[in-house]
């Protein structure tokens, strides 16, 4: 297209241009996202060079989609084939359906609940004409599966919170002293490889010893849980903040000499924003690794959450457990990759990278 | 439906007359275990029968029996559905020490021991048979010490499963190998995994991991309660063998324990739950067990037993099934209210402790005065007699049903599997009188059986 064309249309081709411009600064965040297949559609659309763009779409989505279409068909042809004294593992149907089941579960749990606060709204009307106070309690029904997974993010949250604030400010110690390096190194590699199972116990009781007021703000096994992630999932976050504190560019710490920054101020204006790169990825890995904790530890402290739910119906044994599992497995898993996905929208948004 | 809220409707309007006297605590957190005997918290709960005394519930299922005797200890849980030795043993400090109290005993019989198929191909040839081919019931444990010996030449040593080192299945595992002829293990106060002279070996196991554990190939048999020996049979991993309805008839199995701290500051909250619990237990076994199906479909909820409701129905309905197809009728296997089963007696609180001396958890010889005296500061049937005269005036039960005139002691029996006759109110005596385990003034120390 050049200006000599005789349907130039020099408005309608500044729109355009327009258009793409926007959609490519879409596309950074359609990107972060994991949505990249959108912009190719996009941009088909709006009619650049359709065919190319086909192409990105089949490779962006159409690959995926086709290899889980395989995974499914795969695992509903060889589940059947082995079976246990809990009925046959169940294939992708047998695990859809207690996905209904549990939703099913859910309206009932809600539909109970409704009765009780009516009866109690009943209850009260009798006790105001009486003259007296009327008394409102909680629903006491068992938490359903939807609640369960709140239980369970909730209480990743709490612990990973505990875990930065704890390991970013040792992470910066290490990272611009030597010597505290050389203080922490130790308690960290004999620290780290600890199993969150090893801890539980030790957890457990200290929390019960320290932590006495029942009517806290916390139950014992939340802060059981969430504790037992810290102590798990502290170590990433420790290691790369003080790995990205310690590789600042020479000359940029040597600036900060020059200027006489005092300590804050080098650390807030200096250190954080150059290491923000590798504390990011510290963080995400903590995330990472705290979620996968947290399933083994809900399930030992008994904590209202998905392990908790896994580990109730390893115990009920009844023929519909072993599929309710897989679908918490799969949970589990969407789960992680959308806190996953969280924390790396949040670097995107915080770190200068060499594309940006 | 429409009887359900019935109930409600009837229950809230009798609700009245008890706000007379004021709930220290309304809002109660109690403990179970996946088991089918928890049924009167869940016909409680479900029912209604809590809310009508003001009592606002939540039902925890406790992890294993260790964690829900630690929850009631330090609080955590106000009540819970305990085995009949874990109070004993806890006031005696057995175990961590704490007072622990029960007002109301939660059933009788219920448990089972099951074996693997391979030992049960075993024993088979050492069983006689009916006309039918069926196996003369009830099985002794005399059929299994070939099953034994033959394990040893093996080089195998012979490992059963029971819930928790002071629960009824412990004792009734023992008593039926004792009663075979197998030594099932003595304790002592330094070597507490009651393995000492053992011909069979006797380890903790939660109760709904022992169907697993059996087919993991740990454990050749264990001893619990319902639903795990079903489970089991119908899953095709394991036969059982003989209910304690066959080794103790209307033995006491649960109770439901309170710490005594708790009892002694609400005492009118501890009086409506026992009233709530014996409103459940009357429900359950109401004209001849005819509720029975519908307490099957709730106990098979998720949050409560979550085995299959065919499991579960398997015990609970009037029949058990031994092997897969042998079924036979067992009316009483579960029995809630019948036969007094609520009422806490004295004589099976000594029952317990003279196990508990006769395997050496109790290390020294005690006197008779001193089983009654810890049988009367743990089992409380004062409390439950409050409660029951309560429910007689407000209509809701019968004056006929409950044993007012009582001292505590049932009446001697002999029925037990071995023939020994037991009567409360001689526990020496009775402990003296078995040919295995620790008599008169017998203890083990250094792994010795001296005196």
């Amino acid at each position: 297209m050049t200006t000599v064309d005789p349907d130039f249309d020099a408005a309608r081709e500044e729109r355009r241009a327009r258009l793409f411009t926007r959609i490519n600064k879409a596309d950074n965040w359609f990107r972060v996202l994991g949505l990249a297949w959108i912009t190719p559609i996009l941009k088909a659309a709006a009619g650049d060079n359709p065919r190319a763009q086909m192409k990105d779409v089949w490779r962006l989505l159409g690959v995926p989609l086709l290899a889980i279409a395989l995974f499914l068909a795969l695992w509903g042809a060889l589940a059947p084939q082995v079976q246990t004294s809990l009925g046959a593992i169940p294939g992708p149907v047998q695990v859809w359906e207690q996905v209904e089941n549990l939703h099913a579960e859910h309206e009932r749990q809600m539909d109970r609940r409704d009765d009780f606060l009516a009866r109690q709204d009943a209850r009260n009307a009798e006790r105001i004409a009486n003259g007296d106070e009327p008394r409102y309690r909680d629903y006491t029904g068992a938490p359903t599966f939807y609640q369960q997974i709140w239980t369970s993010i909730k209480t990743v949250f709490f612990g990973f919170l505990l875990a930065t604030v704890v390991a970013v400010p040792l992470g910066i110690m290490a990272g611009l002293s030597a010597t505290a390096n050389s203080a922490l190194n130790p308690i960290i590699q004999i620290f780290k490889p600890v199993s969150p199972l090893a801890w539980l116990p030790i957890v457990s009781i200290v929390v019960s010893a320290v932590y006495t007021n029942d009517d806290g703000l916390f139950a014992k096994s939340f802060l059981v849980s969430a504790i037992t992630v810290t102590l798990c999932s502290l170590w990433p976050t420790l290691i790369n903040t003080a790995l990205g504190v310690a590789s600042i560019d020479r000359d940029l710490v040597n600036v900060s000499k020059v200027l006489k920054m005092n300590t804050w101020t080098k650390i807030t204006k200096l250190v954080l924003p150059s290491a923000l790169p590798l504390i990011f990825t510290g963080l995400r890995l903590s995330l990472g690794v705290g979620w996968m904790v947290l399933i083994a530890a809900e399930m030992l402290a008994q904590n209202p959450g998905l392990g908790k739910f896994v580990w109730d119906e390893f115990q009920n044994g009844s023929s519909q457990s072993l599929a309710k599992i897989m679908v918490a497995v799969f949970t589990i898993g969407i789960i992680g990759f959308l806190l996953d996905r969280l924390m790396f929208a949040i670097q995107s948004l915080f770190t200068f990278t060499n594309n940006r | 439906m429409n009887r359900l809220f019935a109930a409600f409707a009837v229950g809230a309007a009798l609700a009245g007359p008890l706000s007379a006297q004021e709930l220290e605590i309304d809002e109660l957190t109690f403990g179970f275990i996946k088991l089918t005997d928890m049924a009167p918290l869940a016909i409680a709960y479900e029912r209604g029968y809590f809310e009508d005394e003001g009592l606002f519930v939540t039902l925890e299922a406790q992890a294993n029996w260790r964690v829900l005797l630690d929850g009631v200890i330090d609080g955590t849980l106000d009540g819970a559905h305990m085995l009949a030795g874990q109070p004993l043993a806890a006031t005696i400090g057995f175990g961590t020490e704490a007072h622990i109290v029960t007002p109301f005993s939660m059933d009788l019989n219920g448990n089972g021991i099951t074996v693997s198929n391979d030992v049960w191909d075993r024993m088979r040839p050492h069983i006689p048979s009916n006309e039918d081919g069926t196996p003369v019931h009830p099985i002794s444990a005399e059929a299994l010490v070939p099953v034994v010996e033959e394990f040893r030449d093996e080089g195998r040593p012979f490992n059963m499963g029971m819930v928790f080192p002071v629960s009824t299945h412990n004792y009734e595992l023992r008593y039926w190998l004792a009663a075979g002829g197998l030594h099932p293990g003595f304790y002592s106060p330094d070597d507490i995994t009651g393995q000492i002279d053992a011909d069979v070996f006797l380890s903790v196991t939660p109760p709904p991991q022992m169907p697993s554990t059996l087919e993991a190939g740990t454990i050749y048999g264990y001893c619990v309660g319902e639903p795990w020996n079903q489970q089991a049979v119908q899953r095709g991993i394991g036969v059982a063998v003989i209910t304690d309805y066959e080794i103790w008839p209307n033995n006491p199995e649960k109770v439901f324990g309170l710490t005594a701290e708790f009892v002694e500051e609400n005492p009118n909250t501890t009086r409506a739950i026992v009233r709530a619990l014996i409103r459940a237990a009357m429900w359950l076994d109401e004209n001849d067990n005819a509720n029975r199906m519908e307490a099957v479909e709730i106990l098979s909820w998720p949050e409560y037993v979550g085995a299959d409701a065919e499991v579960i129905a398997a015990s609970m309905t009037g029949t058990f099934e031994y092997e897969p197809g042998d079924i036979r009728e067992v009316p009483d296997f579960n029995v809630f209210f019948r036969y007094n089963a609520t009422y806490p007696f004295y004589s099976d609180a000594v029952w317990y402790l003279t196990q508990m001396r006769r395997w050496g958890q109790i290390a020294e010889p005690q006197s008779d005065e001193w089983y009654h005296e810890v049988a009367a500061s743990v089992y409380r049937p004062d409390i439950y007699l409050e409660a029951a005269r309560s429910l007689v005036e407000d209509g809701l039960a019968n004056e006929a049903d409950f044993p007012w005139d009582t001292d505590g002691f049932r009446d001697p029996v002999d029925t037990l599997i071995d023939g020994i006759a037991y009567d409360g109110r001689t526990p020496n005596a009775y402990i003296d009188s078995f040919p295995i385990g620790l008599t008169g003034g017998e203890l083990v120390i250094d792994g010795e059986v001296e005196g």
